[in-house]
């Protein structure tokens, strides 16, 4: 080998090394789910409490793939949520109590929702597009508020009942099973999204976010891309639904209201966006903070969580996680850089 | 048919309402590109400081009206100074993520100083009841606003087109840096159109706290409401606000009236096909 | 003016094409052909439509009437990215980078794009070690290795418009349209660049809008003089330098 040929070698080995390492699983992300099993452990914790994060950061994670990764901001994110939290009710209350098998379902009904959202939100961007997703989520919050026939209206859809995962375990009082199954498919569903942003097609992403007609001029897909983007993220926002339903044994038009599209909007710009797990730092900060101030003082805890928003926006634009991670970096810098990082995302 | 027409009065004095309380959030879009959320929480206070006006000072209706425009004014221009000037430069997502929190926090905060409960307030009685006009019953208190709201619409527009400081307004919603460099104080005149259209929208909290109720989940309800007519209408345009504040008011209270089962329903369905159709809104300039 | 060969090799081709931006007419029949392997420059001074041209050829923009062939095929109504496909590849006069992405992952995303490997598979980027070796020589050879790992935006301004120009070659085009590709270099960072052009293949034809007339006059075979929306001349680089018509169109009467 001449010495160009060896020094190509080398670079082409230490860029495939590069990707690599992006790709691989670090000590603190297994730590962080290691942590978040290990507090079923922990005396008195409130397991219902627990398992709403899960649900919540499995909710905010779906719309970090299309503001963070694709920078898309959405303001009616809840409709695909509530999608799926009904598509789960409507199966437990007419005989298709297996619960794994009615999430791929609710997740594939959320998915045909998002993408033909995704087709027609295409064209639209800034404040108009906040304003469609915003308008979409309460036209769909109406008819399902209104059609108390068919969905109970506020009173909720009754008689929905779940059989026990894998036919053993039973959803019990305690929230036992809740926390276990709710942790388990956060997780299962966090490792696809990961695979997904590690992916090409995360690539592909990321590069229209920042530079569409770029895009176009590589050749890519753009417009069908959006559709994708949208059809994963309401997915993922369908199965958190889901498990709420699932979990809860009830499903109401809340899950499609606008205070839950602001909510997840809260919640991951406090964790961070672009981040994956920013979903759910943001989950954990978001839920533990109101279940501690709403039993201090349940009028105000608009006011905490308002200031908090403020503080962040103003001060961690970035979100709670990556601020925390650039305060690392600085004291030891770590080699790879998440590339949906480099430039703030949203 | 008078009933017809009696709805579509209604609805353009709610239209009007609308337009008072949107007004601000439209001249602020347009001129800044600031998108100013909070404006409805200065709505709620505008209300709020009628109640107190009148109730703990015992001030008449028809006074409270300009104090409340200069509270409010006071107050959007505080929280310009303090907060706002600081994220001009920000994206719109940024700006919005801000603005509701601090509608969160003035949730609570007027829920602390006046209550959770519904404020009330007391009409004097030349305005309540109501009136035969050509014809028809129409409720006097809806007359009122729609003739305060067709006078501040022709104020505004006369003040912007023909008088030097509205001259100087559209300079700088055209293009701020321009309009600095031929010496426009571009700061005072942002602070002095930021006074006046949080005024305005105090104001018309203080109008409507009767009609649509004045609690603090006030700006959570309505918050909506003036997104859709400052995006519909297109931002930056007086004409495009008040024509869109119409249209929503109209709409809504027809379709409330007449088709009960899909009332807001309509609104939401004409506010996405319009942003679909036209992205910067009916009347609004391609940036 | 039409001064025209019609060559049945042509690689590109325009035919009457009609522009217009509301009442403004930017082309009033436009006819212009390139033949394959060609380095061919349009030179003109600023609102000539060179730029417009381009964008109209892209696909970009539409014209109001009038046919664009790519290698004796329509293409008229081809969406932007069809023609990309095809092989026909643009840069921008202002640098369109990807700022989330260093220099690395932008040519790894073009050549993943021109592969169409990138919506396959949920295995990570690693796993494409052809195309990501394909990518570090790609930046090797045009001195761009060591900056692969860093911020593109933080790469020199010289560097960013080199990697604008990776970007595109790194899809193997049969047509490369650089718009103003030495815009904001230095003299001696234009030639660095036009030299690396000079080394790609003889069959990719390079259509360059340039302002540099030194460039223009060393690097291409035939130059192309816009303006006003018109095709002045086109005729070889000496021809051009000479003709008192193309001192009129610059410097006015």
């Amino acid at each position: 080998m001449s010495a160009l040929e060896r020094l190509t070698s080398d670079h082409a080995k230490a860029a495939t090394g590069y990707f690599a390492l992006l790709a691989r699983w670090n000590i603190w992300e297994v730590l962080f789910w290691l942590a978040l099993a290990g507090m079923y452990f922990v005396p008195n914790v409130d397991l219902v409490l627990m398992s709403q994060i899960f649900i919540w950061g499995l909710f905010a994670m779906s719309l970090d793939i299309l503001l963070g990764y694709r920078g898309i901001p959405s303001l009616g994110h809840a409709a695909f949520f509530g999608v799926g939290a009904y598509v789960a009710g409507y199966c437990g209350k007419f005989g298709w109590t297996e619960p794994i098998s009615a999430l791929v379902l609710a997740m594939a009904i959320a998915a045909i929702v998002g993408w033909l959202t995704g087709k027609l939100v295409q064209r639209v961007t800034g404040v108009g597009l906040l304003m469609v997703t915003l308008g979409l989520n309460l036209i769909l919050y109406d008819l399902v508020h209104r059609s108390t026939d068919l969905t109970g209206g506020d009173d909720g859809l009754q008689g929905v009942t779940i059989a026990p995962v894998f036919g053993l375990f039973r959803f019990d009082i305690f929230g036992r099973t809740a926390f276990w199954y709710a942790l388990i498919m956060a997780f299962l569903l966090f490792a696809v999204a990961r695979a997904v942003v590690k992916s090409p097609f995360g690539l592909a992403l990321l590069g229209a976010r920042e530079n569409p007609r770029r895009m176009i001029m590589l050749g890519a897909p753009v417009e069908g891309d959006v559709s994708r983007a949208f059809a994963l993220g309401a997915a993922l926002a369908g199965a958190a639904g889901a498990l709420l339903t699932q979990t809860t044994q009830f499903v109401s038009p809340n899950t499609l209201s606008f205070q839950r599209s602001a909510d997840v909007l809260v919640i991951l710009i406090i964790g961070g966006t672009g981040r994956l797990y920013g979903g759910f730092v943001g989950a954990l900060v978001f839920l533990i903070l109101r279940d501690w101030l709403a039993a201090i003082s349940p009028v105000y805890w608009y006011f905490w969580i308002g200031l908090l928003l403020v503080i962040v926006v103003s001060f961690f634009r970035k979100g709670l996680l990556p601020s925390v991670e650039a305060l690392i970096n600085r004291w030891k810098p770590s080699k790879a850089e998440e590339p949906s990082q480099r430039v703030p995302p949203a | 048919m008078s009933s017809i027409l009696t709805v579509l009065f209604n609805g353009i004095a709610y239209g009007f309402l609308l337009f008072i309380m949107s007004v601000g959030l439209s001249v602020t879009l347009g001129m800044m590109n600031f998108v100013n959320l909070a404006q409805a929480s200065f709505s709620m206070f505008g209300g709020y400081v009628m109640v107190t006006a009148m109730q703990s000072f015992g001030v008449p209706f028809l006074a409270s009206l300009p104090i409340v425009f200069i509270v409010i004014g006071a107050l959007s221009i505080v929280v310009e100074r303090l907060i706002f000037r600081h994220f001009y430069n920000t994206d719109d997502l940024t700006q919005v993520l801000l603005t509701i929190g601090l509608v969160f926090m003035s949730i609570a905060i007027a829920t602390y100083f006046w209550g959770g409960t519904y404020q009330r307030i007391d009409m004097p009685s030349w305005l309540t009841g109501q009136r035969a006009v050509l014809g028809l019953t129409l409720e006097t208190y809806r007359i009122f606003l729609i003739a305060i709201g067709a006078a501040m619409a022709i104020i505004l527009v006369l003040g912007l087109e023909r008088t030097q400081l509205g001259a100087m307004v559209r300079a700088c919603v055209d293009n701020r840096r321009v309009a600095g460099a031929c010496g426009l104080n571009t700061d005072l005149i942002f602070a002095l159109t930021f006074a006046i259209g949080g005024g305005l929208a105090g104001l018309g909290g203080a109008l409507s706290a009767n009609l649509l109720g004045l609690d603090p989940n006030f700006p959570l309800r309505y918050l909506v409401y003036l997104l859709i007519i400052v995006s519909v209408g297109g931002m930056g345009t007086i004409s495009g606000t008040l024509i869109a504040g119409l249209a929503l008011g109209i709409a809504d209270v027809m379709g409330k009236y007449y088709f009960p089962q899909f009332g807001g329903f309509v609104i939401y369905v004409l506010t996405v096909a319009c942003m679909l159709w036209r992205p910067h809104g009916l009347l609004g300039r391609q940036t | 003016m039409n001064d025209m060969v019609l060559e049945t090799r042509a690689i590109l081709e325009t035919r009457d094409l009609h522009m217009a931006f509301g009442g403004l007419v930017i082309f009033d029949c436009m006819n212009f052909a390139l033949r394959r392997g060609e380095r061919h420059a349009i030179i003109g001074p600023n609102g000539a439509g060179k730029t417009t041209f381009v964008s109209l050829v892209t696909g970009l923009l539409k014209p109001k009437s009038g046919n664009v062939f790519l290698d004796g095929r329509i293409i008229t109504n081809d969406t932007p990215q069809q023609r990309v496909k095809a092989g026909m590849v643009r840069t921008f006069q202002i640098n369109s980078l990807f700022k989330a992405l260093n220099p690395l992952e932008s040519v790894v995303l073009a050549l993943l794009e021109r592969d169409n490997k990138a919506r396959l598979s949920l295995r990570s980027v690693s796993a494409e070690t052809e195309l990501i070796d394909e990518a570090m020589a790609l930046l090797t050879q045009f001195d761009l290795a060591r900056d692969a790992y860093g911020l593109t935006e933080a790469l020199p301004y010289g560097k960013q418009r080199l990697l604008e120009i990776v970007l595109a070659v790194a899809l193997r085009p049969k047509l490369l349209l650089l718009d103003e590709p030495a815009a904001g270099l230095s003299t001696q960072q234009g030639h660095e660049v036009f030299s690396q052009l000079a080394h790609l293949s003889k069959d990719t034809a390079i259509l360059f809008i340039e302002h540099d007339m030194n460039l223009v006059f060393r690097y291409a075979d035939v130059v192309s003089v816009f303006a006003a929306g018109a095709l002045v001349m086109q005729d070889t680089p000496e021809n051009v330098r000479k003709s008192p018509r193309v001192r009129e169109v610059y410097l006015g009467n």
